[in-house]
């Protein structure tokens, strides 16, 4: 969800810096290990959701940008709503306990 | 779009490899870029490998990927062990490709329906008489045209019947008389079309307002196929006319494509209605000259139709009985106590149908036992393969190999055989179908098959081989998975149990080998025993020449002919006939000696000429032949059959006898002349029937001569090959008198040859593979044992160096698979003398338990077996011990 969200912010972006905008924009809080970033943009890759092609940098290196797709636009939308619903009952559990 | 990505980065897996570590390396030098630590950065990375794997995993559908390289393995492996690879190929290839075109010719004769509405529906009225000629049950189904329409009739609310003549060969022309040409000719209800729901590719069909006042009809329809060779489907064909039967007809319409008449076999022509037929022929109760067809209403039940169709026919069959010369009161009972059957006809309805239905279905044994050889070839290679990678199979167990993929592995191998030889054996269908059907192929009627290669063929040629490779590969392939790799990897493993798996496929092995010979050993024996029957006649050199006139001439004029005949360059000895010997043309009639009442046993009858006796060489036993000028009626040549059935047997020359006519007239023969039997029909099985030759030239009641617009001339030439006469020969008739025209020339061999056509074709056929079923038992029993001398190597070699001798070594190495061998071709004996009462009726003076048949077909095996074990057995006793058991 975070990485949609992230593309549909700043699309065409590679991994490194899908990875960089996560930890940037959570306030170093949410750090995975990076790898495991790319087995998840591949399968999202192969559901549709997002779009990948090779691009050359300025610096002359090869990179994969990906972008997000109308299906991962829905699916965004989707899991979006999906989790407020789950924070919102998270929230009122904390709260009346 | 993600399923085809996935399936296409299968077959690019090492770009998608390249591509993930390219992503995978840049995010790191990104990271390193940005001033992070490299030993860090890759720290906090993670296994580089295992995201690797997970991503391609993501990006491909894994069980295809595993069955990619299964396929590529199990080619490599095929390319390794390139001769037995082949040899398996071709004998599976060969096995499919028989079974495959056995499948077209059935499929095309037997079982595809016809391309009408309603198939289904469609049924033919068939006779059986209570006891046939030769004591089997004899089914026929020819009706005449009144009975036809009685039965038409009685059923309308419930069926539509329709009537469909045997279609014949016939002459017609297109401009003058002297441009002839042949075309299969088919009368049928003007109501055909219309009930099997056809539309015409041009112009109209017959309808039943063609089935009016005879001969009132003159429309003839072309079948779509006729209109394609003949006239390249020209349109302006419409209107066109041409003479038949000194008949003009006008065509008026093309057939549907695809249709070719309810014949099964034959790729009917002409088409034209009923009502032209001959108007006697058409009022005749007696003449039987067309079939039944009978499309039944949705609905109705086959049963209902037949009862009351039944009715008609016991009523007409009543009538018809006092029209007839009086006969024996048993004869007449057996003769009109027949049973109507309503028979289901989809596939049409056809005398090569009737004639080669057991003759098809025993080919297709044959072909399927080959193909079942043929297996447990493979099946005891692949096993003997598995043994020899059984190392190979264990480290893979032990690396963690699921049983399912070791099976899957073993299983894609055979699949690649399976896969080859079908194509191998498409192929082979494709090219031999037609070759078989060309051999049917008497003369005058070849047999025309509607062969298509269409889905019915791909499919059983798909499924046969998914049903083999399962039959070959799934033995081993189970014993693979059953692998314990501790016990193969310390090289103990049992070997016994695969040793037992491929002797029983030995055994099962020589039993289909064995029926496979006995079968066809009976098929060939019957065959050479059928072809000796003498014929007492010499066909040798003799020539006939089917001759019509325009209108009937005198037999002064066809005699004159065949003197003329006689006395031209290159010609032996001339004669004239009502038709060749033998070539299935009959006229018969019962007779009557001493004034009795006419005997049971019909005679044949047959018009001669003088000097045609001479001609045939038959010989003359007592008496003289016809003089000139002699006529029918008043003297006959009778042959010994004749002899013994009405005279005793004692020579009759100087006696008489009466035929019988309808209104109790007699005529009467004097017996001039006693000659040898001589065979008139076609039927070998049969012994030669009574016959009485009476002359050429026959004069009426009042003593004119009767004109005749039919006969043969007959010729002997001189030089060995007589067809080479046969175009001087034509001009020589026409310019004699130019009336006549010779409508076909077969030499008297061609004829006799062609009685034993469908026997010739299975003996053909069995013998070539019985061929293969030996080749293919002696690769299989040279394979198990080679397989087993390398396995037991160690064995022998220690025996040897204790004293044995090589008798020892060989009797130790062949004496448990020839004994097999032995077992298995016994049981395949028991079987096929069990199975021979299905073809017995194909068979002709082979009794199916003949013991020199049984020891021949025995003895063959063995041969095979003790060849096949030559060289495993000079192997075996050139072991070098020292040298082996060094290495070990």
């Amino acid at each position: 969800m975070l990485v949609l969200k992230i593309l549909l912010r700043r699309p065409r972006l590679h991994g490194y810096a899908i990875m960089s905008a996560i930890r940037e924009h959570s306030g170093e809080v949410l750090r995975v290990e990076e790898g495991s970033l790319y087995p998840a943009l591949h399968r999202m890759e192969e559901d549709g959701w997002i779009r990948a092609e090779w691009i050359t940098k300025d610096s002359g290196r090869r990179a994969r940008v990906y972008d997000l797709t109308a299906a991962g636009r829905k699916q965004l939308a989707d899991e979006e709503s999906r989790w407020r619903a789950v924070a919102l009952a998270v929230n009122r559990v904390l709260r009346t306990v | 779009m993600s399923r085809w990505s996935r399936v296409r980065n299968v077959f690019r897996s090492e770009r998608l490899c390249t591509d993930l570590d390219e992503e995978l390396q840049s995010h790191l030098k990104e990271a390193i870029e940005n001033g992070r630590d490299p030993v860090e950065a890759r720290r906090a990375f993670g296994s580089m490998l295992r995201y690797r794997e997970e991503s391609r995993d993501a990006r491909i559908i894994s069980w295809l990927d595993g069955l990619r390289a299964d396929a590529v393995f199990g080619w490599r492996q095929l390319k390794k062990s390139k001769v037995t690879s082949l040899a398996a190929i071709l004998s599976l290839g060969l096995g499919i490709g028989a079974c495959t075109a056995c499948f077209r010719l059935i499929d095309a004769v037997l079982l595809r329906p016809l391309p009408v509405a309603h198939p289904e529906r469609l049924h033919v009225i068939a006779f059986e008489p209570r006891v046939g000629v030769t004591g089997y049950p004899n089914v026929f189904d020819s009706c005449s045209y009144p009975l036809f329409r009685a039965m038409r009739d009685a059923v309308k609310d419930d069926a539509d019947l329709i009537a469909v003549s045997y279609s014949e060969r016939t002459d017609l022309t297109y401009k003058t008389d002297e441009e002839m040409e042949k075309a299969y000719r088919q009368y049928v209800s003007g109501s055909m079309f219309n009930t099997f729901g056809l539309q015409p590719a041009l112009g109209r069909l017959l309808t039943p307002d063609d089935d009016g006042q005879p001969g009132m009809h003159p429309y003839a329809v072309l079948s779509y196929d006729y209109w394609k060779t003949r006239f390249g489907r020209n349109p302006n064909i419409i209107g066109r006319t041409f003479r038949m039967d000194n008949n003009l007809y006008e065509i008026v319409g093309i057939g549907p494509e695809g249709f070719t008449g309810t014949e099964t076999g034959t790729v009917v022509d002409i088409f034209v209605p009923m009502a032209m037929k001959t108007p006697t022929t058409l009022v005749s109760p007696n003449n039987f000259w067309l079939r039944t067809l009978v499309l039944l209403n949705p609905g109705v039940a086959a049963d209902a139709v037949r009862g009351k169709v039944r009715t008609v026919y016991a009523i007409s069959e009543a009538e018809r009985a006092k029209t007839l010369p009086q006969t024996s009161q048993r004869l007449r009972s057996q003769f009109f106590n027949q049973k109507l059957l309503l028979e289901p006809a989809a596939a049409g309805r056809s005398n090569l149908q009737r004639d080669y239905r057991r003759s098809l279905v025993a080919i297709a044994l044959l072909v399927g036992l080959v193909l079942l050889i043929a297996c447990a070839n493979v099946a005891n290679l692949m096993t003997g393969q598995a043994a020899a990678r059984g190392r190979e199979m264990a480290i893979r167990v032990a690396l963690g190999g699921g049983r399912w993929r070791l099976m899957q592995l073993v299983l894609v191998e055979g699949a690649w055989l399976g896969f080859l030889s079908s194509a191998l054996g498409g192929i082979l269908a494709w090219w031999s179908a037609p070759v078989i059907v060309r051999m049917i192929n008497p003369p005058d009627s070849p047999v025309r098959l509607v062969l298509p290669l269409d889905l019915r063929v791909v499919v059983f040629d798909l499924t046969l081989t998914l049903g083999v490779t399962l039959l070959f590969g799934l033995a081993p392939s189970l014993n693979t998975s059953q692998i314990k790799p501790t016990g193969a990897l310390k090289g103990g493993e049992n070997p016994h149990s695969r040793r037992r798996m491929m002797h029983s496929l030995i055994a099962a092995q020589s039993a289909f080998c064995s029926l496979v010979l006995f079968v066809a050993c009976l098929l060939v024996t019957s065959f050479e025993r059928l072809s000796n029957q003498p014929t007492g006649f010499s066909a040798d050199r003799v020539l006939n020449l089917e001759t019509l006139s325009h209108q009937p001439e005198s037999p002064v004029f066809w005699e004159q002919v065949a003197r003329r005949l006689s006395s031209a360059p290159g010609i032996e000895a001339s004669g004239l006939t009502g038709w060749p010997l033998m070539s299935g043309e009959s006229m018969i009639d019962y007779v009557s000696t001493y004034g009795a009442p006419p005997s049971e046993v019909f005679s044949d009858f047959l018009l001669v000429s003088p000097g045609w006796i001479d001609t045939m060489k038959i010989p003359l036993l007592d008496g003289r032949d016809f003089l000139p000028g002699e006529a029918n009626p008043n003297v006959a040549i009778v042959n010994e059959s004749f002899a013994k059935e009405y005279f005793d047997g004692a020579s009759p020359v100087g006696k008489w006898f009466d035929t019988v006519k309808a209104d109790g007239r007699r005529i009467r023969y004097q017996i001039v002349g006693y000659v040898r039997d001589a065979r008139s029909r076609d039927n070998l099985r049969v012994p030669i029937r009574p016959t009485s030759y009476i002359p050429f030239r026959s004069v009426d009641a009042a003593g004119n001569l009767r004109p005749t617009a039919r006969g043969t001339f007959v010729v002997r030439t001189a030089a060995p090959n007589p067809l080479a006469l046969a175009s001087t020969l034509r001009r020589e008739v026409a310019r004699e008198r130019s009336d006549f025209r010779v409508s076909n020339i077969r030499a008297q061999s061609e004829i006799n040859q062609s009685a034993t056509l469908r026997e010739r074709l299975l003996a053909r056929l069995a013998f070539f593979f019985a061929l293969v079923a030996i080749l293919l038992a002696c690769v299989g029993i040279y394979g198990v044992l080679d397989y087993s001398v390398v396995q037991r190597r160690r064995e022998i070699a220690i025996r040897m160096a204790v004293g044995a001798r090589a008798i020892d070594i060989t009797r130790r190495v062949t004496l448990q698979v020839l004994s097999i061998v032995i077992a298995g071709s016994v049981t395949g004996l028991l079987l096929g003398i069990v199975i021979a009462r299905y073809v017995q009726i194909l068979l002709f003076h082979v009794g199916v338990s003949d013991p020199t048949l049984l020891v021949f077909a025995v003895s063959q095996i063995m041969i095979a077996a003790l060849v096949s074990a030559l060289r495993p057995v000079m192997r075996a006793v050139h072991i070098d011990p020292a040298e082996l058991l060094r290495v070990e």
